[in-house]
């Protein structure tokens, strides 16, 4: 008991000695962890999740300053007012991932467009190609708001009366030579009788109706974050992704410390003395997951206190996923140092097969951007779990029972490597 | 009375088809010092890796104390200490930090292992650096404290690999009247070097491994009868020694060779102490010698009559 107390001692006190190693294992995390949040939604508070796009109009009529003034009140958008040049110069320098330019004439266009006696109008959405998701949602939202706007004006605004008289009067001309054209004017004589009906004073639109009597969206949507938790906070998956990823990191460097040891004669040493491999390798286990679950907590006090993420599930839960991860770390070391050769060979070796892990484990970006077929062939990756099994507990808000899948997952592996590493290490050094 | 501490029985390990130790067996009583020589990749260090339990060796047995060692038991393990050749350090820790972690692995704890510590720190002349990181020791002081960490359980064999690589004279004369008090206490010693001259001052008792073999089990003395020569005698005579008498030097029993250039004798003798008796003679040919110095054949002869010449890496 004495030589594994001592052993453990020696690994802690060796971790906490190198200064700069600590301060790096303790920050790196977290700023990564901060800046991955930060592109993920950050807390939820700020509105970074809306895309910026310019706005340059050239028309100064009713239907561009109401078009305008949509884009900029939607809750997806913030919307900045440029010149055409700025918008396209904002966009080619990757400054803004969209912007929108009204053409000159616009409404007057779009009004005649609308019941498809005149040509319509183009209006220019530029857009960056490295965000190309951005201009199908650009041009769903457009569209709303022009809908809206020109259908309202059309059915019951000012311009929308010049508008009918103007185009029942090209199909009272057109209508001797095409008798098709009759039925349209009959329709357009509907919507005139409907435009004075609807211009009685003090008719204002109720929410979520057609508004001043033109078309709009046939439906609102009610937008709930399915977490059990107070709100979802992009930082709680990132400090889990970056908090798995540099323990990782550490346990590795545990592994390669046996490595160290072997070539600096102090594995001799400690073989020489009236000791087992099982307590030498007991006592670095014991050792890496102490490290472990101190970084993990350190990872998540940080984020609790600076970045509001909270345990909103189950805090045994959370507690035995950080155990069962700590465990995890600790064999992992134990397994690289078992099937190593060199240390710098197996360093290089295991940080590309560490990085596949925690890439494949969604640590990196959340698990559900990958296809399908990759989230499902992921979950053979501890990492997976662990990432899971934490996003699970704190932003998700789930209770104990879905933390035991995660750590029964992570128990195995643990067994798996630590078993595997004793064997070798048996095979090799169990005179 | 001699009592025999170690016994090493036809030892054999190899690392796929390399033989490293073939049938290797030497014995050391108790209160002597055993030197292990031999050149690179003979299997001096395969040898003590089975000796100390670090590798299990495919045939033969190592008893120490009349228990074999690799056989589960911890408690032969406390017999021995040993001294890596490497530094087995940790270099972001103080001598004494050092020290108790390597005593606790010996299961001392508390008081006992805080004495152990003063005293082998004492030994080795580094109380005063106790609380210095090992980082900041000169090479020296590391491999002084290197062989206090081997000390710290008072073993009865201490197994020292190569323990004085990279050292000043100082430090190595300080690790050697450290080794010699050990000795003088009744320490047991296996010392392993390719510096021949340490070899002869401590070991009462050498072997030579070459190609996994023992080649040689003797005392340096008993070694240096392998050599035709023992000493060389250079003597610088009044005149040029006569043919007759050259010849009839030549003939004497003690005599191995005589080369001649002019005034001066290269006599190469068959043990150190016959030197008077030819100056004697010389005197009583008539032949005055003006002046005489002798050279004693060293250890690395023996050591390379033994091995050979050619280079082994």
């Amino acid at each position: 008991m004495t030589a594994l107390i001592a052993l453990v001692r020696k690994d802690l006190v060796l971790f906490l000695a190198d200064r700069r190693a600590l301060v790096l294992a303790l920050l790196m995390p977290v700023m990564l962890g901060a800046f991955f949040g930060f592109l993920f939604g950050g807390s939820g508070r700020s509105d970074n999740s809306k895309i910026e796009i310019g706005v340059a109009s050239q028309d100064d009529s009713n239907i561009s300053r109401q078009i305008i003034s949509g884009l900029k009140a939607d809750s997806s958008l913030r919307a900045v007012d440029l010149t055409p040049d700025e918008a396209r110069e904002q966009v080619r320098k990757g400054k803004l991932t969209a912007a929108i330019v009204i053409p000159d004439g616009f409404g007057q266009a779009s009004g005649s467009a609308f019941f498809g006696t005149a040509a319509k109008p183009e209006i220019a959405v530029f857009y960056d190609p490295t965000q190309s998701a951005v201009l199908a949602m650009v041009k769903g939202l457009l569209t709303q708001q022009v809908m809206q706007v020109v259908s309202a004006e059309m059915f019951s605004g000012k311009q929308g009366f010049q508008f009918i008289d103007q185009s029942i009067a090209q199909l009272d001309q057109a209508a001797a030579a095409d008798p098709a054209r009759k039925e349209m004017r009959d329709f357009l004589q509907s919507v005139k009788k409907f435009q004075i009906g609807n211009q009685a004073p003090g008719q204002a639109a109720a929410p979520g109706t057609a508004q001043g009597g033109g078309l709009s969206v046939p439906f609102v949507t009610h937008e709930q974050a399915m977490s059990s938790g107070p709100k979802y906070n992009g930082y709680a998956h990132s400090f889990a992704g970056m908090g798995v990823q540099f323990i990782l990191f550490m346990g590795l460097d545990a592994g390669i410390g046996i490595l160290l040891a072997r070539r600096l004669g102090l594995w001799s040493r400690f073989r020489a003395a009236p000791i087992t491999i099982g307590t030498i390798l007991g006592a670095r286990a014991m050792s890496s997951a102490i490290i472990a679950l101190g970084l993990l907590a350190f990872v998540y006090l940080v984020g609790g206190v600076f970045f509001q993420i909270r345990i909103a599930g189950s805090v045994p839960g959370f507690i035995g996923i950080a155990l069962c991860f700590a465990l995890f770390t600790a064999t992992f070391g134990l397994f690289i140092a078992a099937i190593g050769t060199t240390p710098e060979a197996t360093r290089r070796l295991a940080t590309f097969a560490t990085l596949i892990m925690v890439m494949l484990g969604g640590a990196w970006v959340p698990a559900f951007i990958f296809p399908q077929w990759l989230q499902t062939a992921s979950l053979i990756m501890p990492t997976r779990w662990a990432v899971d099994g934490l996003d699970a507990m704190t932003w998700r808000g789930l209770p104990l029972a879905a933390a035991w899948p995660p750590m029964a997952v992570l128990l195995g592996f643990s067994l798996l490597f630590g078993a595997l590493a004793l064997w070798k290490f048996w095979r090799e050094d169990g005179a | 009375m001699t009592e025999t501490l170690l016994q090493v029985q036809q030892l054999s390990k190899s690392f796929g088809s390399r033989q490293a130790v073939d049938a290797v067996s030497f014995a050391l009583q108790r209160g002597q010092t055993l030197g292990l020589i031999g050149p690179n990749g003979a299997g001096k260090s395969t040898t003590v890796s089975m000796i100390c339990g670090l590798l299990r060796p495919d045939a033969g047995a190592v008893v120490l104390s009349g228990v074999a060692v690799g056989q589960g038991s911890s408690e032969v393990k406390r017999l021995l200490g040993l001294v890596p050749q490497e530094l087995a350090l940790f270099d972001d820790l103080s001598a004494r930090e050092n020290l108790r972690i390597f005593g606790a692995l010996y299961g001392l704890h508390g008081s006992a292992l805080k004495r152990r510590c003063d005293e082998e720190l004492e030994r080795v002349n580094l109380a005063d650096r106790a609380k210095d990181l090992v980082s900041t020791f000169s090479g020296g002081m590391k491999r002084r404290l290197n062989i206090a960490a081997a000390l710290l359980h008072d073993p009865q064999l201490l197994i020292l690999d190569e323990p004085t690589v990279g050292v000043d004279p100082q430090s190595r004369n300080a690790i050697f009247e450290s080794l010699e008090t050990l000795k003088r206490q009744g320490l047991s010693l296996i010392y392993t070097s390719h510096y021949m001259e340490e070899v002869e001052r401590l070991a009462d008792h050498i072997v030579v491994i070459d190609h996994g073999k023992v080649i040689a089990d003797e005392t340096p003395a008993a070694l240096y009868l392998r050599l035709p020569t023992a000493a060389a005698l250079h003597v610088e005579l009044d005149r040029a020694i006569p043919e007759p008498s050259r010849q009839l030097l030549e003939a004497r029993a003690d005599v191995a060779n005589v080369v001649v250039a002019v005034h001066r004798l290269e006599i190469a003798l068959r043990r150190n102490a016959d030197a008077l008796a030819v100056l004697e003679w010389l005197s009583a040919q008539g032949l005055r010698p003006l002046h005489f110095s002798t050279t004693q054949t060293r250890l690395e002869e023996v050591f390379l009559t033994l091995t050979g010449r050619t280079l082994r890496d």
